[in-house]
């Protein structure tokens, strides 16, 4: 029976990257996928007819350039498109906020509401920038930790001091509190106008159990903002052809590099011997064998699913037991007939290419929060709904329409108990009527939806709650503690083994970040020179 | 409902209709939402006009916030770094306001207009927010009056007979950093005489509902003195010939930068005379302070540079050949009126004392080819263009 | 009238106190101005009924540093001390807690609580040590001292060896909820550690940052509650006596008006009605944004720094409410004899997390949480002969109700937190006399706190250490010449602990010593 150097688990974005830097390196690695498609939850599905969905995470702005250029990914096909990258919100009133590109364009709309927060806007936008600055440095690097006396962490500890202190007295402490707290707060700070807080707010909660007044949710919208199309900091982008063209061309990359892609190989244990992992058990029986096991799954179903109890440390255990991985968040995917008409907009306007949201208060924004802290979905949800076939035109037939929609809050479990087909409906209404209420003909062009909650994700993608980011961007779950104090750099509890997914360091989103850097850390062990791409810095 | 969308793209100055009847170049770009030409005829032209007879550039888009109440002057005397208090009516102040670290957030003209306690600030950037904070404690109304409010600036050498002749009786005993008002067709017209070309000028500020008859009259008036509109080119160079900063191009404003030690103190731009550390508080003080105490870190230098390539980007070296660079040119120029090769630039202290030979490395390209020269510098003290008539009042007549 | 002191101390509440007497013990010549005819803030026992007396906001004595006392060589006579917590239960089930002891929850819960216990007073301990110092500066130009102590927090951390040191970097920013969600069964004990974590603040047990709210309240003593006999007077008189014995002049009912600034330096202060007293050195006990916007007047500020102080979060969520009593009331489950511990209402983390949804939105808690004390029980100087008083401390209450206090919506608040502690005293109602509710609104009139808040501003990580108040104006020194604070606002916070003032006085006199 063939012997892999290394076999990686999980086919979604973050797996086939790790996979193909190992398989760069001259390695043969064997990339297993439970699913008959791949991608994970970097998907395109056609699941209605002529109609391509991008059923799970739909934008693409974090995906690391320095990764995109060095797999070669637009030579694979992949060709991300930003377009309009405004937006708007509706109000309650018939009014709305709009969302411009143009910088003047944006002042005079923000000036319609409040002239100091038009003004205040740029303030907002160079503070967010150097926090973007600052942690953009670190998303290609191993975290250090702070725990250990090597020689190599110690290095990056003065190095992360080192970029802190460059920053200069003010702006240490200024960042200090932006890491720790809410984005309500934050907000506050610079803005006075409610639906002008409320739009930039959005940006600190989605994809995550957390409500705006919660701190350290100003740090969730800088994971948000972050990403980059072109060195524009802040853009984002769509993969021509939805989300599942990054798998795609991550995967072609990787065979590319002579790796080997098996779908429908759903891993059942990671075997274990002597306290080194031996390969892995699939689900039907067969046993494929490996030095090097990377897991791209969440950690959750790493160790508390595929692994055996008795070979990991009790603490280890325990800690990866009360990771927090949330589920609050749904989606909707809907195909349209036709373009659906919103009478508050000018006619030709721009924003209907954009982010629509109809969240207008702050108020709004946090009940949806407290409606899932008793374990229900919002009622008045916060929806983050565009329509990606006004960019990307093969996603649906002619003249018909594809439209995204991602629903904060929407709870794992409905207290408690699983969620009845029934009540998942209920949640697709409640979305669908919060849209219709800003477009009357809304309802009529619904030709197909798909109702996703974090129970149906978990379901088909397997991540745990169906959370987009592997686990809880908390300030006790990022960098250092990522997922688990003293195995942030990649490594699992057992020879070997290795975690590639979301839950480690730097977190989720299309950003192929824990990925790389964790096959940079397997290639350290395997004594083989590093491959991995540098930052590109001082964007 | 529908609601009418913002204004998009951008914005049209009151006197556009006169601009777009003369513009031959169709080259137009961005200021503060506005369209401001870069040129209506052809740089040179327009360049000779401002230093040979008259210029007439639209200030339009200029940001203006009227500040009022009684404690108008404590505001504005707190915020910028210069003594406010003895700007009296009718004169007008250069001035610059700084963060709390002393960092300079804009530069810009305070006038003290003819009634007593009421200030307009004119300035490149919006501050309304800052404004707002600074005015915390203090009895004072801030009112954003850049759209109300629109301007030209007439500069050169025959500005004055321009004006003279247009009516504006008296204009003769204007002094420098003066300003005074008129009648004009029932609208009031504020004329001070300040400018951003280093040459005899003016500024006329009125309602916008009269900008166009403003223009026409000031061109009736000034057909006979060579007036002609010019665009951002012309002044630009105008401006450096004269050593004055841009902000955006010798400096960055403190808010706008993201980078740590990418903004500049007032001290450091070579405005150590803005600064009045006798007055009792301004913002930014302390640290100006430490700053005096302990040395700058950059230097803002006007450089007179050997031959005639223009120092564009270039690198600043203290030696001749090897050796690390000690700052880079932020503006540079040929003057065609000095016939020199003229740049400012930003040098680390201690270099650039006024007097001291630093080496510039400029790029240029010939046909499609770049070469390179090495080209000695000398610091300067004085601005490169600085005629008599710019202070003479009453100012000849030509 | 002019007098001419060393430095004038503005509020006699407990951190003006210790600072006053610490700078009087070194020589300086003090004058401590309080606007209330009390000395001692809100550590205070106010008389609210006819015979009745009470603690007026701060109603128990568990955070006094041990250093203060050691400095001051206080002597604060005690009622009680060792209080147990007893988290009360509808059924009757309640459980009961004495530091590392709990009972009332299985063995299981009891032996997570011991070690819960473990870990938190080792951190509280760590961090107590940077309590009772000033915190450093983060700068290329830092101090010696400052740079010290940043190395020797970075030392401290470290040798709580690997695996504790990971847990405090993870556990420091983290929710109150998950911890007490990964480790107990018991309701009540959840609840009960919530409401440690969560009291006096704007947080929820869901928000993160409650794990450092529920250190801070551990620091210095662990917790252990006593009740000075005669209310809080008693701690707050001791400081005083400790004050004028070393020699500063303390007058009440002086109400300072303005700090007077000249040249970026201060003179003075000049109070309400009109008499001014000079001195190069002014420290205010009132918090950072009514000393800075009020008394000294953002025009001698700048502007960047009024920014920041204008954005320290300061909204108290705290009421408080006194009960006259004919006699105590009956618990189901409790003894008589018991009636002399803490009580609290706070059955689960979630009945605490709901409470505060409300004031999110401006509104009073429907299901309020308490913290309830029978302070007659050990003390019958507070009360006629044979009555008792109650005073509690009731989660969440907005300090800005969504339209305005008014006798109305105090009136159906006192209702309602009757009704809820009728759930657990069924016969409270009939036994009342008197009732007094002190809203956060009330708390910030009478006792000059902006937004009626205990610690000053919400203690929350980026309003901690380095950023309390605000950065770079961290170490009691302010950016006009001569002021400084010394109040709970400053680093470490509030409660009745006496470390900001005893910080700020060695600040000062460090300071006032390089000048």
């Amino acid at each position: 029976m063939k012997t892999y150097d290394a076999i990686v688990v999980g086919a979604g974005h973050n797996g086939l990257t790790n996979a193909a830097y190992l398989a760069k390196s001259g390695l043969n690695v064997l990339c297993v996928e439970k699913n008959d498609y791949i991608g994970g939850a970097t998907v395109s599905r056609n699941l209605y007819k002529d109609w391509l969905y991008s059923n799970c995470s739909y934008v693409c702005s974090l995906l690391r350039p320095e990764i995109y250029r060095d797999l070669e990914l637009a030579r694979h096909g992949l060709q991300v498109t930003p377009p309009y990258g405004g937006g708007c919100n509706f109000m309650q009133n018939g009014d709305y906020l709009g969302s411009y590109i143009d910088h003047e364009v944006q002042y005079r709309e923000f000036a319609r509401f409040s002239k100091a927060d038009a003004d205040a806007y740029e303030r907002y936008a160079a503070d967010i920038m150097r926090q973007c600055r600052f942690i953009r440095d670190f998303l290609l690097r191993t975290p250090p930790d702070p725990a250990s006396f090597k020689l190599r962490d110690l290095r990056e500890l003065a190095y992360l001091g080192k970029k802190f202190f460059e920053m200069g007295e003010q702006q240490m402490y200024d960042s200090i509190r932006f890491w720790t707290m809410s984005v309500a707060e934050y907000l506050d700070e610079y803005f006075e106008t409610d639906v002008i807080k409320s739009k930039l707010s959005g940006s600190g909660i989605i994809g995550t159990a957390l409500g705006i007044h919660s701190p350290g949710t100003s740090y969730v919208l800088l994971h948000h903002y972050m990403g980059d199309i072109d060195g524009n900091i802040g853009a984002w982008g769509f993969a021509r052809g939805g989300t599942g063209a990054v798998a795609s061309a991550i995967s072609k990359a990787f065979l590319s590099y002579g790796g080997e892609l098996r779908t429908e190989a759903g891993v059942e244990q990671i075997t274990v011997k002597n306290g080194k992992v031996t390969g892995v058990a699939l689900s039907s029986g067969e046993e494929i064998k490996a030095n090097v096991v990377v897991s791209a799954m969440d950690v959750k179903n790493t160790f508390l699913r595929c692994m055996d109890k008795k070979v990991l440390d009790e603490d280890f255990y325990h800690r990866v037991k009360h990771f927090k991985i949330r589920g609050s968040s749904g989606k909707l995917n809907i195909a349209l007939g036709g373009l659906p008409s919103f009478p508050a907009l000018p006619k030709d306007s721009l924003l209907i290419n954009g982010f629509m949201h109809f969240t207008d208060t702050m108020e709004r924004m946090e009940r949806a929060y407290d409606d899932w802290k008793e374990g229900t979905w919002s009622k008045d949800p916060y929806v983050d709904m565009m329509i990606p076939t006004l960019t990307d035109p093969t996603m649906a037939p002619p003249g018909k329409h594809f439209m995204s929609c991602f629903v904060q809050y929407c709870p794992a479990q409905i207290e408690g108990r699983d969620w009845t087909d029934e009540e998942r409906q209920q949640f697709g209404q409640t979305v669908i009527d919060q849209i219709a209420k800003y477009s009357p003909d809304f309802k009529s062009l619904i030709e197909h939806v798909e109702i996703r909650t974090p129970a149906v994700i978990e379901d088909e993608i397997g991540i745990t709650e169906g959370n987009i980011f592997h686990g809880e961007l908390t300030m006790d779950q990022l960098m250092f503690n990522r997922p688990v104090p003293g195995y942030a750099q990649y490594r699992g509890p057992v020879g070997g083994l290795y975690m590639c997914g979301s839950s480690a360091h730097p977190g989720g989103g299309i950003m192929a970040a824990p990925g790389c850097n964790a096959a940079r850390e397997i290639l350290l062990d395997l004594k083989r020179p590093n491959i991995t791409p540098i930052t590109f810095g001082d964007d | 409902m529908t609601i009418i969308e913002v204004e998009q793209g951008r914005l049209r100055s009151p006197f556009y209709p006169r601009q777009a009847e003369i513009d031959r170049l169709s080259l137009w770009h961005d200021w503060k939402g506005y369209a401001s030409a870069d040129g209506f005829y052809d740089t040179s032209l327009e360049y000779f006009a401002v230093r040979n007879s008259t210029g007439v550039f639209d200030i339009s888009p200029m940001t203006k916030y009227r500040v009022t109440g009684p404690d108008s002057l404590e505001f504005v005397d707190r915020l910028v770094t210069r003594n406010m208090r003895k700007v009296k009516p009718g004169r007008v102040a250069y001035a610059v306001w700084c963060d709390d670290e002393g960092q300079v957030i804009d530069d810009g003209t305070i006038f003290h207009l003819e009634e007593e306690g009421v200030y307009r600030i004119c300035s490149q950037e919006r501050h309304f927010s800052w404004f707002k904070t600074a005015a915390i404690d203090m009895d004072v109304t801030i009112v954003d009056e850049t759209k109300d409010i629109c301007g030209l600036a007439v500069q050169g050498p025959t500005s004055f007979s321009v004006l003279n002749s247009m009516g504006l009786d008296g204009l003769e005993n204007l002094r420098p950093f003066g300003l005074t008002t008129f009648d004009f067709q029932g609208a009031e017209l504020m004329v001070s005489r300040t400018g951003f070309t280093g040459d005899l000028g003016y500024e006329l500020w009125i309602n916008p509902e009269k900008a166009v008859d403003l223009w026409d009259a000031l061109f009736d008036a000034g057909k006979l003195f060579g007036i002609r509109a010019i665009g951002t080119s012309a002044l630009h160079l105008s401006r450096i010939e004269a050593g004055f900063i841009q902000a955006y191009d010798d400096f960055l404003p403190a808010h706008a930068t993201v980078r740590p030690g990418r903004s500049r103190s007032p001290l450091e731009l070579g405005l150590e005379w803005l600064v009045d550390f006798k007055k009792p508080n301004f913002n930014g003080r302390r640290a100006l302070e430490k700053e005096m105490h302990n040395g700058s870190t950059w230097r803002l230098v006007k450089l007179d540079i050997e031959g005639n390539k223009p120092a564009h980007h270039s690198y600043i070296y203290p030696r001749k050949g090897r050796g690390k660079e000690c700052g880079f040119i932020t503006s540079a120029a040929w003057s065609p009126v000095c016939k020199q090769n003229i740049a400012l630039g930003t040098v680390r202290t201690p270099y650039g004392k006024v007097g001291d030979k630093l080496y510039v490395e400029i790029y240029y390209q010939r046909e499609m080819h770049w070469s390179k020269v090495v080209a000695e510098a000398t610091v300067v003290d004085q601005p490169f263009w600085n005629p008599p008539r710019r202070r003479a009042t009453p100012p000849g007549a030509c | 009238m002019t007098d001419k002191f060393d430095a004038i101390v503005i509020g006699a509440g407990h951190n003006g106190l210790v600072c006053a007497s610490l700078l009087a013990k070194s020589g300086k010549k003090v004058l401590v101005l309080e606007a209330n005819e009390q000395v001692g803030g809100a550590a205070v026992t106010r008389s609210f009924a006819t015979g009745y007396s009470v603690s007026a906001v701060s109603h128990l004595l568990y955070q006094l540093q041990p250093q203060v006392e050691k400095d001051l060589e206080l002597n604060v006579s005690l009622a009680a001390e060792r209080l147990d917590t007893i988290a009360l239960s509808e059924d009757g089930n309640h459980v009961r807690i004495n530091g590392d002891d709990v009972s009332g929850v299985s063995d299981a819960d009891k032996g997570e609580y011991q070690a819960f216990r473990k870990r938190m007073t080792r951190f509280a301990d760590l961090l107590n040590t940077y309590f009772n110092r000033t915190a450093p500066r983060l700068a290329k130009d830092a101090s010696k001292s400052d740079l010290l102590t940043l190395g020797k927090l970075g030392f401290d951390i470290r040798r709580l060896g690997r695996k504790e040191m990971q847990q405090f970097l993870r556990l420091i920013g983290m929710n109150i909820c998950d911890e007490v969600n990964e480790r107990f069964e018991s309701g009540l004990l959840r609840g009960a550690i919530s409401l440690d974590a969560t009291l006096g603040t704007h947080l929820g047990p869901r928000s993160p940052t409650t794990i450092l709210t529920y250190l801070y309240r551990l620091a210095g003593t662990h917790g252990t509650l006593s009740l000075p006999a005669g209310g809080m007077s008693a701690v707050s008189e001791a400081l005083a006596d400790s004050a004028r014995n070393n020699g500063a002049v303390i007058k009440t009912g002086m109400k300072v008006a303005r700090v007077i600034v000249e040249s970026s330096r201060v003179a003075g202060v000049e109070t309400e009605s009109g008499e001014s007293f000079t001195s190069q050195c002014v420290v205010s006990n009132a918090d950072p944004k009514a000393t800075i916007m009020k008394l000294v007047g953002a025009r001698h500020l700048e502007t960047g720094f009024v920014r920041r102080i204008q954005h320290i979060r300061m909204r108290g969520n705290a009421a408080k409410l006194h009960l006259a009593l004919d006699d105590l009331p009956t618990m189901d489950g409790i003894e008589r004899r018991e009636f002399g511990n803490r009580f609290l209402i706070a059955p689960d983390e979630r009945y605490v997390e709901r409470a505060f949804n409300y004031v999110k939105y401006g509104d009073a808690s429907a299901k309020p949480v308490f913290e309830i004390t029978f302070p007659s029980f050990h003390d019958n100087t507070l009360v006629p002969a044979g009555k008792h008083v109650m005073s509690a401390v009731i989660q969440y209450v907005p300090y800005e109700l969504r339209d305005g206090w008014s006798d109305d919506s105090r009136n159906a608040f006192k209702k309602l937190a009757l009704e809820t502690l009728s759930d657990y005293m069924p016969d409270v109602e009939q036994k009342v006399t008197t009732a007094e509710l002190l809203t956060p609104a009330d708390i910030e009139e009478q006792f000059h706190i902006t937004g009626g808040h205990w610690h000053h501003g919400e203690l929350t990580l980026d309003q901690f250490l380095f950023t309390r108040p605000v950065g770079g104006a961290h170490q009691y020194a302010m950016p006009v010449g001569g002021l400084y604070l010394c109040g709970a606002g400053t680093h470490p916070g509030g409660g009745v602990s006496g470390a900001a003032g005893r910080n700020a006085a060695r600040a000062i006199l460090k300071r006032e010593k390089t000048v």
